[in-house]
């Protein structure tokens, strides 16, 4: 049986560098999998690979059986797979409201999530909807960003960096969310730094070092000292 | 000089020179592109209101009405197959793209109707006035006025209100975010130049009836549409009606003096706003 997604010896580049070199990684329906990494592992090329804002080969990134590593961003979405980008850019003249409809735009299916839906995953932004999406704390501008993602009714969501410049509090308030996101059926990628928060959550993981997958396997099945050496490379971990 | 006739025709004219800008503001808001063409498209469009009345033998109202259309096509396609080639960080392509556009114009023009001056006819409408506590308020400058301000609603509804205004902000924000959201900013762009495109044609309308014009005119439309633009604030549509009127003001109080100082009290006015306010009356808070 094939996957939902497979990604097969992806490589990828800006201009003369190369930041992954043959990833291999796959994603079932309904499954969660974190890819963790340290910062400039290619976690995030990774990321906008699937979701076309990187070109690849067409074969390179497997949807449903479709060949879609060649298409464009919006193409790629228009087929169920959103993207909660790094950094959340929102766009930043409209307000929350504006920001989670803009969801809708590329993507007309019915499924679970609406305005409601989003409301009530995190009430917070019904209070704040005709707020300017600058007017939010950075948790909440997450939110945002993940309801944006969710308007659409993905089969695949894709997470870049939720954690990013948030406090610890706040990322496990965004993160407490995952469980009822799953619940309606959307498959997952979480990338992530913060390993403790991606491992609580995802049913496999994979560690990413330098382009590559360094290690992969079922979150109570990894000791830390593996996760460790695949996370810093090997040297590193002797000396610590 | 009779001041409150001069101001009101001064704002009634500022309503022309409003038309004249609002496509230009459009489609500087939503793609920063500076459409060095746009006054040359204004006369281009003239000339097809002039045909249609020509050979269709239908009045011009009705010839905008046919050419709006054909204008929106040809704004989707230049902009779809020629300057969304040109957009990127770098803001000269598209400057200089333009400015050959506009010179290509103007001489397929020439070309095509000689170097005459033209004017539609608007048969009895073209005199006819309403008597208000005194003063003849022109028939064509009032409908001028009125249509800008109508065009300037129905662009704001359709950008703050409608799931094609939010993929115009959206991609004015952002546009690489944007395609993650399934827009398609090249489309997005076209619908935008084809937009500006039908505003264009309503403002070729009130300067085939009103005025003469010839290949040659588009230039100091342009002028008059930039500075309107810029007086107002880059981006706001309200604040470029707004820009149009200081400018027609400036304009009839500058002749009312000295009919030779019309055109020059505009561009004093524009001066005037750029050295007191550099980014205009009503800048867009984000830029």
């Amino acid at each position: 049986m094939a996957n939902l997604l497979q990604i097969a010896g992806l490589k990828a580049f800006y201009r003369d560098f190369q930041a992954l070199f043959g990833v291999d990684l796959y994603l079932d329906a309904g499954e969660t999998v974190a890819v963790i990494g340290a910062n400039g592992a290619g976690k995030s090329t990774l990321m906008r690979s699937v979701a076309g804002v990187l070109s690849n080969q067409p074969e390179m990134v497997v949807y449903k059986g479709e060949p879609i590593g060649a298409l464009s961003a919006p193409d790629v979405m228009a087929r169920g797979i959103a993207l909660v980008p790094e950094g959340r850019k929102l766009f930043a003249s409209m307000t929350v409201e504006e920001n989670l409809l803009i969801g809708t735009y590329g993507r007309k299916v019915d499924g679970p999530w609406t305005l409601r839906g989003v409301y009530e995953l995190f009430p917070i932004l019904q209070e704040r909807r005709h707020n300017p999406s600058t007017a939010l704390s950075g948790g909440q501008q997450q939110m945002v960003a993940i309801g944006r993602a969710l308007m659409s009714n993905p089969q695949v969501l894709l997470c870049d960096e939720l954690s990013l410049g948030l406090a610890p509090v706040v990322i496990k308030d965004i993160y407490a969310a995952f469980p009822r996101i799953r619940a309606t059926g959307a498959a997952i990628i979480i990338v992530e730094q913060d390993i403790g928060q991606a491992l609580a959550v995802s049913d496999r993981v994979y560690c990413m070092m330098e382009g590559r997958i360094t290690l992969t396997g079922r979150p109570g099945e990894l000791d830390r000292a593996q996760i460790h050496a695949a996370y810093f490379g090997a040297d590193q971990h002797e000396l610590g | 000089m009779n001041w409150v006739d001069t101001i009101l025709q001064g704002v009634l004219l500022g309503g022309l020179y409003a038309l004249f800008a609002a496509g230009l503001s459009l489609v500087f808001g939503i793609m920063r592109l500076v459409n060095l063409a746009h006054g040359d498209l204004i006369v281009f469009a003239a000339f097809l209101i002039l045909v249609l009345v020509s050979t269709l033998g239908v009045n011009p109202f009705l010839a905008a009405a046919i050419a709006a259309p054909l204008m929106f096509a040809i704004g989707w396609l230049v902009q779809f197959i020629l300057l969304n080639r040109t957009l990127g960080k770098d803001i000269l392509p598209p400057l200089l793209v333009t400015f050959g556009l506009s010179i290509v114009i103007q001489n397929g023009l020439m070309e095509g109707f000689s170097a005459d001056s033209r004017r539609v006819s608007a048969g009895a409408l073209e005199t006819a006035s309403i008597p208000l506590a005194g003063l003849n308020i022109g028939l064509m400058p009032l409908l001028t006025f009125a249509s800008a301000i109508l065009v300037i609603l129905v662009l704001n509804r359709l950008i703050y209100s409608t799931s094609i205004g939010r993929a115009f902000r959206a991609t004015s924000d952002d546009p690489v975010t944007a395609g993650l959201m399934g827009i398609r900013p090249e489309r997005i762009f076209a619908m935008a130049t084809g937009i500006a495109m039908v505003v264009v044609t309503i403002a070729a309308l009130y300067l085939g009836t009103r005025a003469n014009f010839d290949p040659s005119a588009g230039p100091s439309r342009l002028i008059y549409a930039f500075e309107a633009v810029i007086i107002g604030g880059l981006g706001s549509l309200w604040g470029t009606l707004a820009g149009g009127i200081i400018l027609g003001v400036a304009q009839t109080f500058g002749a009312a003096i000295n009919p030779e100082w019309q055109i020059l009290a505009g561009h004093i006015a524009f001066l005037l706003v750029l050295v007191c306010k550099p980014r205009g009356l009503f800048p867009r808070a984000i830029d």
